[in-house]
């Protein structure tokens, strides 16, 4: 065996062995570049971020310079405006999705809304701040939290299409023509046997929008603006936690630096949280 | 070869389909194919892949209705109605002319869910009318012993053969008149299968059966009818035990006897 194996051993096969081992090395360091930039970034988090970490963070509000001071109003603010965003934008993109994968799968339309909507899944979102300031909040002649639920709807519609697409396309087609086969109208087989099918993936698919906007700044500040106090008022301004970050850590104030630090590591450990449970969720869907 | 199989039975005609073509797009896949199905008997479509017997079974139900630039031409009488007319409800007919597959479909839900599932989108029944219906489907459908303590586990749960049993308890539960089978067993193991061919034998009784199988065997096991087909054209129709010792058209002979397909 030895014998063969050596024979064969000639310039051509070490040619490819040598290759073999260049591109295994150059994926190996293109995967350490990748997660060392992201532990890079989770240390520095850590270590910047957990210093400020008290109950004080939840508990009052964003402070004026030098003085003692939270969180609190920016992570209500994005609880809220995220919400309204899933809201707003998750019945939309579910219908949609539905209509491309159970009504009008072979129809002219559904190609051309796949199309649009691959390019609003990645149109940036400053675009689509400036779209909703436009739209809303010149018209009525102030920023509000309505603007910012609205901005970050329309980032969540493309998610979720195209996810409720996909994971409805992915239900067998014979389970769609036993439930027809019982007499069951259209909508009656997508509702009872087709979403049930594909319950895990569409969740997962909202989970991730929700972890694409919970840290999304730019549609927000052309919309929601920010608000250095609390307020529960939804027609004005409302602080959000990317926006407080982004002016605190511009800020020349230490204090308000670290609370960015601290801003940071919340919504990071929020997504992680999210992306964690939305893959859980897909591994479940799997077995 | 029609009158002969007339003169034969008593057995009154429940559905006849007559002259029937059928195109997916531009291709043919039926050829002006007429044969009746008698009323509580098991009529077996056989033939090679692709000869057009599985695309016949799912005319009779409108099943390629869910799928574009495929169309069907002729007539097909269930109780002396034009099925193909325009002006069918295709979820009453497909309610009537129940259907299971080649391979098992358990919907995601309990195995109780699974049979109520149909029974509970045409009538109103009491909790205890319902619990009544599913177990007498399960019974129908020789289930009823291996899952009665376990009506909450997931359909999924059960094995290949009970699955298909569950299909096939799910398709009597609703009271449809005929039942068709595509291939009901092609995924099954032989004491699954066997259970399954008792089971239509039992069916009969109450329905009217149209079994899709390229199993010859299967189809002089069970069959009371049967309708050789190839390449879309219905070659022979006729009493099964006819059709396997004398049949007519030497196409038969030579499919039966294995020289191709």
């Amino acid at each position: 065996m030895t014998m063969a194996a050596n024979a064969r051993m000639n310039t051509l096969y070490a040619a490819r062995l040598l290759r073999e081992r260049l591109f295994l090395g150059l994926s190996m360091a293109a995967t350490a570049i990748g997660l060392g930039c992201l532990a890079v970034i989770l240390a520095t988090l850590l270590i910047e971020g957990i210093g400020g970490l008290s109950p004080r963070v939840f508990t009052e509000t964003t402070p004026p310079p030098g003085a003692d001071g939270g969180l609190l109003n920016a992570i209500a603010g994005s609880l809220v405006m995220t919400l309204m965003g899933v809201a707003f934008g998750t019945p939309l993109g579910i219908l949609a999705g539905t209509y491309m994968a159970e009504y009008g799968r072979y129809t002219r339309l559904t190609s051309v809304v796949r199309f649009v909507n691959d390019i609003l899944l990645s149109a940036p979102s400053i675009v689509v701040g400036l779209f909703v300031y436009e739209i809303y909040v010149a018209q009525v002649g102030h920023f509000s939290a309505w603007a910012g639920g609205v901005a970050l709807g329309i980032i969540v519609v493309p998610v979720v299409v195209r996810t409720t697409e996909d994971m409805l396309l992915l239900v067998p087609d014979p389970l769609r023509e036993a439930a027809t086969a019982l007499g069951a109208p259209r909508w009656h087989m997508v509702s009872r046997v087709a979403y049930r099918a594909a319950k895990a993936g569409i969740i997962t698919g909202i989970l991730l929008a929700v972890a694409r906007i919970s840290g999304e700044t730019a549609p927000l500040l052309f919309t929601a603006l920010n608000n250095q106090f609390w307020s529960s008022n939804l027609n004005a301004p409302m602080a959000s936690l990317p926006v407080t970050i982004f002016q605190f850590a511009m800020s020349p104030y230490e204090d308000w630096r670290r609370l960015a630090w601290t801003g940071a590591l919340l919504i990071t450990a929020a997504v992680l949280a999210l992306s964690i449970a939305a893959r859980a969720l897909n591994t479940k869907r799997g077995t | 070869m029609t009158a002969a199989a007339v003169a034969a039975t008593n057995q009154p005609i429940k559905v006849d389909i007559r002259n029937l073509d059928f195109f997916y797009g531009d291709n043919q896949a039926l050829k002006s194919v007429s044969l009746p199905l008698y009323l509580n008997c098991v009529t077996a479509f056989i033939g090679p892949s692709g000869c057009g017997k599985s695309t016949l079974l799912r005319v009779l139900n409108r099943m390629y209705e869910m799928y574009p630039n495929q169309r069907a031409q002729g007539e097909i009488f269930v109780d002396g109605e034009n099925i193909l007319d325009a002006k069918q409800d295709l979820n009453l007919l497909r309610a009537k002319l129940g259907m299971v597959f080649q391979k098992p479909t358990p919907f995601p839900m309990t195995i109780y869910d699974n049979i109520a599932f149909g029974i509970r989108m045409y009538e109103r029944l009491s909790k205890a009318e319902l619990d009544e219906r599913v177990e007498t489907a399960l019974r129908n459908a020789a289930l009823w012993g291996e899952v009665k303590d376990k009506l909450g586990a997931s359909g999924l749960s059960l094995s290949g053969g009970q699955q298909q049993r569950l299909c096939i308890a799910r398709t009597v539960a609703i009271k449809p008149e005929v039942i068709l089978l595509d291939e009901p067993c092609s995924a099954l193991d032989p004491i699954s299968t066997a259970r399954i061919e008792e089971l239509i034998e039992d069916l009969k009784k109450d329905y009217t059966i149209v079994i899709v199988t390229h199993n010859m065997q299967q189809a002089a096991r069970i069959s009371d009818y049967t309708a050789f087909m190839l390449l879309g054209d219905l070659v022979e129709f006729g009493e099964t035990a006819m059709m396997t010792t004398k049949p007519k058209q030497q196409k038969t002979e030579d499919y039966i006897t294995g020289r191709f397909g």
